[in-house]
């Protein structure tokens, strides 16, 4: 069974079709990008698998069950981690908690968390992703007085700090200075590789998507242009075109 | 019959002078999204304003046009010059605490430097009534509801009709957009404090005969023109016009039939049940939850 | 096991010190200095809660007094039917943390500016509501000679005793405010201030946390309130209305909100402060408030963040001061590669 399918997303903004029928599936273990020009509909679908809008027809399942319209919240829960394309880290909290906090929730009870010692068992696996990240030497600033390439890289370990069994990375690579950008890639595959799950990811950086994704989906103006292996799209006509001719 | 005849006018007549003040409340978090938490306060001064210059001699039309001219300059360009402009970006939070702060702040200081009394305070338009079909109107009652009527009215063609109105708008809907398009919205921004400084003077001169003078008048008047305000619908200024006459008819006769002590509650009352169903206000749009 | 240290050693001989001066003080002040100084610490416990709702969590509550009216009428009227203090005073906790939650459902379904609105409007129900039920409240006469309590056969009716309760209650609940301030309880209340949809993405059950940080912040205006009237002895509307409810939000945001002596300040400034400055009669309170306008506009996040308001200027300058060093520099290097 495939950890996520989408089946026949639509959705229009008055006569604007942003999305136009989009299914795909997403198997155990895989990466897998979606790319294409900007406003072909990546981010509608993005938001629409997220809950965050509501698509005009179609389904999400994860796991097998319908998720659709979920709440941030009940996503959480089920195990599907997001990154942000801008800056969402809490700035005014150490790194250590923001990354204990990102997991917090998704152990013990609500009242139980009351009386929970404060990193609510979490500071081993913290320091694990601080390790990880290399981000050692900032573990006890404010996030919001690192870079912007590091809170980036905070953002991207609180979606993985809970181990969730689905990431969606919205643009990973935007705005992080490109000598970090191979780094980042090599981060990714590793913890695809240590702590399993499977990854969606939107970028725009063709080198980073074509390394890092097991496949790779190519959407244009709201359809699905072509899946496969990143060699065969790399390869393939349509795509090298609807990219030319933008 | 004739009491709810009278006391819908009545009712009519208050609302539409909370409608005033709802309405700058509204201007102002349109153009530079300040939420004055001291507009009650606002309204205040200037009665206090008016007083002063009633007991140096002069006639009340006289000092309703010098507090007019004063207020422009003090809770128009002073307030926005002193207290808004340095919040530019620090959130919406510091400006509530901020403009909490001059509530406290003014009150304290008229009670501290004038008087803690309240002080009885002149209709312009007399205290005589009127038989009209066996319902008595109060000349004050009909003059409140001309004179407001007119000022929102006048308000509204201001805003639709005129080149500056429309860039005022303009400026209100999309600051960016609108300094693009080559409006001076650092102007514009300005006329929007110069107006609620009309507004709130014209609400003085007319609800405080009813309220008298007196320092805390300002905590009633400003909690019902943000009630008005968010009952019609934040961003949109008819809705302070419906919200505020709303408030006011229903009060007046929530007051007489139901139980005058608990008046003042209506508007608490009627502000929940329309958040509860409709977030936006009777006459407001949806505004998208950002992240 | 690790060895967590819970205070520095500079912060355990700080609070050591106020400590002994806080026992010291009844043996130091006459019965009007004992009285304020027991009032003030009431003020402390309400403003401890409104802290954790405004400063930690990051809703707007203005209702705060109102609350503590809840609790102090609450009390007062038992005790009146004969019913002792300590039962008393868990049910106004009860009470109010119960309203507190009624309160915090339509900050749910509102946005957050609304909610300061919303809530300031309760405050003016209670207070009509303390003055128009005269059967049960006694209107604007108020109740009058309410006792003070005893404890295990103890007689607490002396200024010093009573002084001695109030102050064993506010230790109790700071410790457990910070206790719970250092849960993972506390890191989710951050984050609902930071971001509230970033921390509903991360699984924090915003709904939940909402409701519990204005319960828990109108339980404590309660336990304060229960304290209030065996205080001061009587009560009436007066101390309850809107304008105390201003008050106690300028006490947690001029002392430093979110910071946790930051209502312990914020109190002593508004409420210790004007008994020294009493010549000032009115005008202290017109200045308290343009102060905090004042503040807002300098330093958004009041006296206790002084020192780090001016680390951060100090930082901006001397980041400043290399950028400018490191243009001259490069500058240099080109001028000289020309």
């Amino acid at each position: 069974m495939s950890i996520l399918s989408v089946h026949d997303i639509k959705k229009s903004y008055g006569a604007i079709q942003a999305v136009g029928g989009v299914s795909f599936e997403v198997e155990p273990g895989e990466i897998l990008g979606v790319i294409g020009p900007n406003g072909s509909g990546k981010t509608t679908l993005f938001n629409s698998i997220l809950g965050q809008i509501k698509p005009d027809t179609g389904r999400v399942e994860f796991e097998g069950k319908d998720i659709s319209g979920g709440s941030p919240l009940e996503l959480s829960r089920l195990g599907i981690g997001r990154t942000f394309q801008n800056l969402q880290v809490f700035g005014k909290l150490s790194l250590r908690d923001n990354l204990i906090l990102a997991a917090q929730e998704h152990t013990g009870t609500f009242w139980g968390r009351m009386f929970a010692p404060p990193d609510n068992g979490l500071a081993d696996r913290a320091q694990e992703m601080l390790d990880l990240f290399r981000l050692n030497h900032v573990a006890d600033l404010p996030a919001g007085s690192l870079s912007y390439g590091q809170q980036k890289l905070v953002d991207i370990a609180m979606a993985f700090m809970p181990k969730p069994r689905l990431v969606l990375l919205d643009e990973p690579c935007a705005g992080v200075n490109p000598s970090l950008v191979d780094g980042l890639r090599e981060l990714l595959v590793e913890l695809n590789r240590k702590q399993g799950g499977s990854f969606v990811v939107i970028e725009h950086n063709m080198d980073f998507i074509m390394k890092l994704c097991h496949r790779v989906v190519c959407m244009v103006e709201g359809k699905v242009l072509a899946v496969g292996k990143p060699e065969e799209i790399q390869g393939n006509r349509a795509v090298l075109e609807a990219y030319l001719g933008n | 019959m004739t009491d709810f005849m009278q006391l819908l006018l009545s009712g009519v007549a208050t609302g539409a002078i909370y409608a005033m003040a709802a309405l700058g409340f509204t201007l102002l978090w349109q153009a530079a999204g300040t939420i004055n938490f001291a507009q009650g306060e606002f309204v205040m001064l200037p009665a206090f304003a008016m007083l002063i210059g009633m007991s140096m001699g002069l006639p009340l039309w006289a000092s309703f046009i010098v507090a007019v001219a004063l207020s422009i300059l003090v809770l128009g360009a002073a307030f926005k010059k002193w207290i808004v402009d340095p919040m530019r970006g620090s959130g919406v939070v510091s400006v509530v605490v901020a403009t909490l702060g001059l509530s406290i702040g003014l009150k304290s200081f008229v009670k501290a430097s004038y008087s803690a009394e309240p002080h009885p305070f002149p209709s312009i338009f007399g205290d005589e009534v009127f038989k009209l079909a066996g319902v008595t109107i109060s000349y004050s009652d009909v003059g409140a509801l001309v004179f407001a009527g007119l000022m929102v009215v006048g308000l509204q063609a201001f805003l639709n009709k005129t080149i500056t109105g429309r860039a005022m708008q303009a400026v209100a809907q999309n600051t960016f957009a609108a300094e693009a398009l080559g409006i001076n919205v650092k102007r514009m921004i300005f006329y929007t404090f110069a107006i609620n400084a009309i507004l709130v003077t014209v609400t003085a001169l007319l609800i405080t005969p009813t309220y008298l003078a007196k320092f805390d008048m300002g905590d009633n008047i400003g909690l019902k023109a943000f009630f008005a305000a968010i009952i019609g619908g934040f961003n949109n200024s008819r809705g302070a016009l419906l919200g505020g006459i709303l408030v006011g008819v229903l009060e007046n006769l929530a007051g007489a039939y139901l139980t005058p002590a608990y008046k003042d509650g209506v508007a608490l009352a009627l502000f929940l049940t329309v958040i509860l169903i409709k977030p936006d206000g009777l006459l407001g749009t949806p505004q998208e939850r950002k992240v | 096991m690790k060895n967590v240290k819970l205070l520095s050693t500079q912060h355990m001989v700080f609070l050591g010190l106020a400590l002994g001066a806080l026992l010291l003080a009844p043996s130091m002040l006459k019965t009007y200095g004992l009285y304020l100084l027991s009032l003030w610490l009431v003020y402390v416990i309400a403003a401890m809660g409104l802290n954790l709702t405004v400063g930690y969590a990051g809703l707007k509550s203005l209702c705060h007094a109102g609350f503590m009216g809840v609790g102090a009428y609450t009390v007062a009227i038992m005790m009146k039917a004969g019913i002792s203090f300590w039962i008393a005073s868990p049910v106004a906790i009860v009470i109010c943390f119960v309203l507190g939650l009624a309160i915090g459902f339509p900050a749910l379904r509102v946005q957050l500016h609304y909610l300061g609105f919303a809530t300031l409007g309760f405050n003016l129900l209670l207070v009509l509501f303390f003055r128009n039920e005269e059967w049960l409240t006694g209107g604007t006469f108020g109740i009058q000679n309410i006792k003070r309590p005893g404890f295990f056969g103890m007689t607490l009716e002396s200024n010093t005793s009573f002084y001695f309760l109030v102050l064993a209650v506010t230790i109790v609940f700071g410790v457990l405010l910070a206790l719970l301030l250092r849960s993972p309880w506390g890191r989710a209340f951050a984050a609902l201030r930071d971001n509230p949809i970033r921390a509903e993405s991360t699984g924090v059950n915003i709904t939940a946390y909402t409701l519990m940080s204005f319960a828990i912040g109108a339980a404590y205006a309660g336990i304060a309130g229960a304290l209030f009237a065996p205080l001061v002895n009587f009560i009436e509307p007066a101390p309850f209305g809107i304008s105390n409810s201003l008050l106690f939000l300028m006490m947690v945001v001029i002392g430093g909100s979110g910071r946790f002596y930051g209502p312990v300040l914020g109190a002593a400034i508004a409420l210790l402060l004007p008994e020294y400055l009493r010549f000032l009669k009115d005008w202290y309170l017109a200045v308290f408030g343009f102060t905090a306008v004042a503040m807002m506009i300098w330093l958004p996040g009041g006296l206790l963040s002084m020192k780090e308001a001016w680390q951060l200027s100090q930082a901006k300058r001397a980041a400043k001061q290399k950028q400018i060093a490191e243009a001259a520099a490069s500058a240099g290097v080109k001028g000289a590669a020309a």
